[in-house]
């Protein structure tokens, strides 16, 4: 087990215990609060192997279900980012994502910016959709996942400036 | 066959992609039906003892506002016991409250998780199999109903909350007999609505909706809110009515669940 493989083991924890502990508890304007525990997933190596991706992801989603008692709605939010990861990679950051040169810390401001949008708005789409689980409410699926997903990006792009590793 | 396997191991990610999805929908769709999410829940020992952990230090700062609570409480019922005190002796039928034989006994919980922001809200409180809190017993407080005991662990409950889209209890008006289903339509925590009243009745903005008595779960009477507005449905046969909750469901301190002693008699009589 080297440093690497260490640091996304703590990040995995430390991540869903602010996620359970502090963000679920936030609710801005009576409903809102910010799922940065996907800033897991951001992170995760570019070179995974994507069936232990997979799998991590969806117990990543598993646990903070099991502690929202939200059933399965953030295991296949997830699931599904996880499965979609290479294509918003590919899609964003072009040629250096095919040789695998991508490192989240020293890409542009735009791209990353890009990057998180994309991964954040496809979670809380999905997350919401299952949550609220009725499409007459399709107003209110889409208000929830506008409004969080903002929050969401906010707190990310913070986090990430925050954490940066000076590898440089 | 040996092409089988060549598409099994050409396709594995999108299998296992497709495999997870399908479990975690199975467990989306069980969560969204009444009494199936067992399996995924936050009674179990770790998210439980977790929520306990983090109530018991954050309880601290809870403790002016509890206090003044239950000074309300013990105001209301000295009140009620200045009443009974007045009635001359004979009048009251003295029970023994050493013995158990009551139709309903109340036991106190700690709330250590709630929710309200989403459409499917679980509350969980640190009572359960080992203090005999079981599913299908009511939750309340002092102002009035909570919801009921979904599931049981050893030492947890999951109560679902009235801010639930799979809730459904009976209620009704204070001043008559009329009742109808008591829903959440995920909009506001401090509103819920009140489900098939029939026409004919009288309402008046401010009633008070109390539980009515009709299931085991609750006792006749306790209180739920105030009617805040009411207009009839489409084909203007029952009326659709806005409830003004008692109880504040973002800020839920200690709670009382309910046991009734008669619900196996009635259950019996019922099948």
């Amino acid at each position: 087990m080297n440093k690497d493989t260490l640091l996304h083991i703590t990040r995995f924890i430390v991540l869903i215990l602010v996620q359970t502990m502090v963000l679920n508890h936030i609710n801005f304007l009576g409903y809102l609060n910010p799922y940065i525990y996907i800033i897991f997933i951001l992170l995760a190596p570019i070179n995974i192997n994507r069936s232990l991706f997979l799998v991590v992801s969806f117990m990543l989603g598993l646990t903070i279900d099991m502690f929202g008692d939200s059933g399965g709605v953030h295991a296949a939010a997830c699931t599904i980012i996880a499965f979609f990861r290479p294509i918003a990679l590919r899609s964003v950051f072009g040629l250096s994502y095919e040789f695998q040169t991508v490192k989240l810390s020293n890409v542009r401001f735009g791209e990353r910016f890009a990057y998180v949008i994309l991964m954040v708005l496809t979670h809380h789409i999905v997350l919401f959709s299952l949550e609220i689980f009725n499409f007459s409410h399709i107003l209110l699926i889409i208000k929830k996942t506008l409004l969080s997903s903002l929050f969401t990006i906010v707190i990310t792009m913070l986090v990430l400036a925050l954490f940066r590793r000076n590898n440089s | 066959m040996q092409q089988i396997i060549n598409f099994l191991i050409k396709n594995k990610h999108f299998l296992l992609f497709l495999l997870l999805l399908f479990l975690s929908l199975i467990f989306t769709i069980q969560s969204h039906s009444y009494h199936k999410s067992k399996f995924i829940s936050s009674t179990n020992f770790f998210s439980g003892g977790l929520y306990g952990w983090q109530n018991s230090t954050s309880d601290y700062f809870g403790l002016k506002g509890e206090n003044e609570r239950l000074l309300a409480e013990n105001e209301n019922l000295r009140n009620q016991l200045s009443v009974l005190l007045g009635l001359k002796p004979t009048d009251i039928k003295k029970t023994d409250t050493l013995s158990f034989d009551k139709p309903y006994t109340f036991t106190k919980a700690r709330v250590i998780k709630n929710d309200y922001s989403k459409i499917d809200n679980y509350i969980l409180i640190d009572k359960g199999e080992n203090d005999s809190i079981f599913p299908d017993m009511g939750v309340i407080t002092d102002k009035g109903i909570i919801g009921i005991v979904e599931n049981t662990s050893k030492n947890y409950s999951r109560v679902i909350s009235i801010l639930n889209s799979n809730s459904r209890i009976n209620a009704g008006l204070k001043k008559s007999n009329q009742y109808g289903s008591l829903v959440w339509n995920g909009k506001d925590p401090n509103i819920v609505q009140l489900e098939t009243i029939p026409r004919q009745a009288i309402l008046k903005e401010g009633d008070t909706i109390i539980t009515h008595g009709r299931s085991t779960i609750f006792p006749r009477g306790i209180g739920i809110g105030t009617i805040a507005s009411y207009k009839l449905n489409q084909n203007k046969s029952y009326y659709l009515i806005d409830i003004k909750l008692f109880n504040d469901m973002s800020d839920i301190g200690f709670v009382y669940t309910i046991k009734s002693r008669d619900i196996e008699e009635i259950k019996s009589l019922e099948d």
